[in-house]
């Protein structure tokens, strides 16, 4: 399991790449997947910057959070960040709760500023896209309705 | 020539201006500030400055923002002006704000500044100005700096004794500077006796949603109008107007009507005229006049036409309206902040008379009458009096006063201020002013309590205080300090337009207050679409609607096919962002109209009619990420009859049918 979550980020992360030919990116991905990524384990364990310290994920999932949270998707995140993991302005949603701590996303969604600024995982995000992700005034509860969206496309029952 | 000295004679101006030059020879534009000028009006980089400056445009409908100490110009706000900049006027949402009982009139000249009070003193809420072409207040939020109401005033021959406002915003007026008769009549111009007649409207401000309606309407005798305050504090209840051409010319004016001795300061009981209103003293009126009002939920105006007003007739209503003669063309009229002193500013007279509220109140008591015009009783002038300001200057215009009991009187044909005590009248110090100064401004000068620091020069004559521009020049305001007990030039600024009446407020009544943004779910635009998956296209007859997404850095849909040469087409453009400073822009190849810029949650609307076949581009016009000049996209037009399918997408190069972003 541990060794399949660089291979993601990494993946992901190449993807954001501007004008990178499809090859190069997937071997690089390959090549750099044998090795362990301090970044990326980082990332799990990583909080990131922001009012939210700890969040108690629910299983089942609740119901109620996901509709509202992808009422919030399509109206502030949509137009960015496919469900897949295509990337269009930001990465593919795919696997994100797999490869983020719960606590991060929350951090990225509301207060996307300072993780730009400060974090060392959003910057490489921010140095790949070269478009910074928007504070798009996401409360607290709006944030977590979203990660519940998030787990629900990433295949948590 | 400005408007301000339009009354005075070639001859007299002539005289007057040799005169002033002998006494005060302004020392042109050598003259150096002293001592620490450049420090006290530097604002370092990232700092802010202390004042807000509310400064109206004058001829170009717009009202301009500036901070002092600094003098930067930060905003020109749209009022009674389009700007093609933001998409005002032209934009469908917000073509209503400039619709009249006249069609849509695109501009106006917006003279005077009042900002919203509370108990007399600031309160940071409102703009008010108004038109003075064709009569018009509006009102600005101090919030998102927009403006969002804008009301016709009807029997006006033009807005200028406006608007200025009472104590607690209870009212502003609208005073006409024509006299014209009423209800659109076929007279003869030389039946002005007869057929003219001024009018005046008080305009009630809610005090929750500030929407202005017109209350009631003075109808006074055919004179002019120039300038107005409130009373306040003891004088709370009592409006002040300044009057000219009591000789009832309607040629000439500049001699015609400079004639008199002395005109009017005309004194308004209101509370009065609420009672006779109450009472069902006033009688409707049937005119026409439009109401426009700027909604931020659904980001659009609407405009209604009003038909109806209520007039309150000062010559047949005792005990509300009396005249005190004023000399020679009173311009300012301004009440200090203790609310017992007014200050009349005859133009063209060598003194400067200041009444007492409490004599006046007297002297109706008394009945200390020296006659009466159209029985509306006159005042005697020494009954009123409590004393004039000897050899002030030449050509007195207006009046501001600080915290100290002081006031500051601008003079047009000597250029100079002039600082005296209110109370003693004593003359304590001329700064000269370059050039022939107009309106000035104290922060809080016309409040109970003035903020004081600061007076700003509005000069009518540029010349050579800049750099050349040709024959057009850049107006000038100049800065003086006034915490000593000299008055001190600090800095000259350039402004737009050509500002007449201004006012200053601290900033820390409203840097807390500014809009960042429009929240994207409280956005009520029927256009709107809320999210990419809303995007789309619609066809309705030959109206198409494109309800289109931007957002950083891609519209949605960016390629459309299937409208025709002869289709209206609408492009209601959402901007998805909900972060402060990240406007989108729309620009389409060849439109007649202009831009929109749409600010983030917003939704604006452009109208578009393609008049040829081709591919025409469109694009995002304001800078907005690194990927900006990406954000763009195609148009396809087609022969009128040509049925090519209707489709829209982003990001799907070889999509037929699906929907935009899918
Ligand atoms: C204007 C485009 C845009 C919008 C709208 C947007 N994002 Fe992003 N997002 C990005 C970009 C670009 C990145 C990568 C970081 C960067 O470049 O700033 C990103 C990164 C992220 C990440 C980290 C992804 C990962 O793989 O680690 C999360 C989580 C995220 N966004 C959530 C959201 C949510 C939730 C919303 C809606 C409330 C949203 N974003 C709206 C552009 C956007
Ligand atoms: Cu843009």
């Amino acid at each position: 399991m541990k060794k399949i979550i660089p291979f993601l980020v990494l993946g992901m992360l190449a993807a954001c790449a501007p004008d990178k030919p499809k090859q190069d990116t997937e071997e690089y991905a390959q090549e750099e997947t044998s090795k362990p990524n301090a970044v990326a384990e980082n990332a799990m364990t990583g909080k990131g910057l922001g009012q939210v310290t700890h969040v108690t994920l629910n299983t089942p999932l609740e119901g109620e959070r996901i509709g509202r949270g992808k009422a919030v998707y399509e109206m502030k995140c949509q137009a960015c960040h496919k469900l897949n993991d295509q990337r269009v302005v930001g990465p593919g949603w795919s696997g994100v709760t797999k490869r983020r701590t719960p606590e991060w996303i929350m951090n990225m969604v509301t207060n996307t500023d300072m993780m730009l600024d400060k974090d060392p995982e959003a910057q490489k995000l921010l140095e790949l896209c070269l478009t910074r992700m928007p504070n798009q005034n996401v409360s607290i509860g709006d944030a977590r309705d979203i990660l519940e969206f998030m787990r629900q496309n990433d295949g948590e029952k | 020539m400005k408007t301000t000295i339009d009354r005075i004679t070639i001859a007299l101006l002539a005289t007057l201006m040799a005169v002033a030059f002998y006494q005060c020879k302004p020392k042109g534009p050598a003259e150096v500030t002293i001592g620490d000028a450049a420090a006290q009006v530097y604002v370092a980089p990232g700092k802010y400055d202390e004042f807000y400056n509310i400064v109206s445009g004058g001829f170009n409908g717009q009202i301009g923002v500036y901070g002092i100490p600094s003098g930067r110009l930060f905003r020109i706000i749209p009022v009674f002006s389009l700007s093609p900049e933001s998409g005002y006027g032209f934009s469908e949402e917000t073509k209503p704000m400039l619709n009249t009982s006249k069609g849509e009139v695109p501009w106006d000249d917006l003279h005077h500044i009042a900002l919203s009070t509370t108990k007399g003193e600031h309160d940071g809420r409102w703009i008010f100005a108004n038109g003075n072409n064709t009569p018009r207040v509006a009102r600005v939020s101090f919030k998102s700096f927009r403006t969002e109401e804008i009301l016709e005033i009807p029997n006006s021959g033009g807005n200028h004794s406006s608007p200025f406002i009472t104590e607690n915003t209870e009212y502003l007026v609208a005073g006409t500077r024509f006299s014209v008769p009423m209800g659109n009549k076929d007279v003869p111009i030389n039946s002005y006796k007869e057929n003219f007649k001024g009018s005046i409207s008080f305009v009630k401000v809610d005090p929750q949603t500030g929407h202005m309606s017109i209350a009631f309407q003075l109808r006074t005798p055919g004179f002019n109008f120039d300038l107005s305050r409130a009373g306040k504090g003891p004088s709370h209840g009592w409006f002040f107007f300044s009057c000219y051409n009591t000789e009832q010319a309607y040629t000439l004016l500049e001699v015609n009507a400079s004639q008199k001795d002395k005109d009017f300061i005309m004194a308004v009981n209101w509370k009065k005229a609420e009672e006779y209103l109450a009472q069902g003293k006033g009688r409707i009126e049937k005119v026409k006049y439009a109401h426009n009002i700027y909604s931020e939920k659904t980001h659009s105006a609407t405009s209604t036409m009003e038909t109806e007003v209520t007039v309150l007739d000062i010559e047949q209503l005792p005990d509300m309206v009396y005249f005190i003669p004023c000399p020679k063309s009173p311009h300012g009229c301004d009440v200090d902040p203790t609310g017992e002193y007014i200050v009349g500013s005859g133009k063209l007279a060598a003194m400067m008379p200041v009444f007492s509220f409490s004599k006046i109140q007297n002297a109706i008591a008394k009945k200390e009458f020296e006659g009466d015009f159209n029985g509306v009783p006159v005042i005697k002038y020494e009954s009123a009096l409590h004393g004039e300001v000897k050899k002030p200057g030449l050509g007195p215009l207006h009046t501001e006063f600080d915290e100290k009991g002081n006031a500051y009187t601008s003079f047009f044909v000597s250029s100079e201020i002039v600082k005296w005590n209110v109370k003693t009248l004593e003359i304590l110090d001329r700064v000269p002013t370059y050039y022939s100064i107009g309106h000035l401004s104290v922060p809080g000068g016309p409040t109970s309590k003035p903020h004081g620091k600061y007076v700003i020069a509005y000069n009518k004559i540029t010349k050579d205080r800049y750099l050349p521009t040709g024959p057009e020049l850049t107006q000038s305001a100049q800065l003086y300090d006034i915490s000593g007990e000299k008055m001190k030039l600090l800095l000259d600024f350039p402004t737009t337009g050509e500002p007449h009446y201004a006012e200053a407020i601290p900033a820390s009544m409203i840097t807390a207050n500014s809009t960042k943004i429009y929240k994207i779910e409280e956005n009520e635009n029927p256009f709107a679409a809320k999210g990419e998956a809303q995007a789309r296209v619609e066809r309705k007859g030959n109206q198409v609607h494109v309800y289109m997404t931007a957002i950083r850095s891609h519209l949605t849909p960016d390629n459309i096919e299937g409208v025709n040469v002869g289709d209206e087409i609408y492009f209601h453009v959402t901007n998805l962002e909900q972060d402060w400073d990240v406007p989108h822009g729309f620009a389409i190849k060849g439109a007649t109209n202009a831009e929109i810029l749409i600010m983030p949650g917003e939704t604006q609307t452009l109208k578009y009619k393609p008049t040829e076949v081709g591919v025409v581009p469109f694009y995002c016009t304001d800078f907005c990420s690194a990927l900006h000049q990406e954000m763009s996209g195609y148009l396809r037009v087609s022969a009128a009859g040509v049925k090519t399918p209707l489709k829209f997408s982003t990001g799907v190069p070889d999509d037929a049918t699906s929907g935009a972003g899918k």
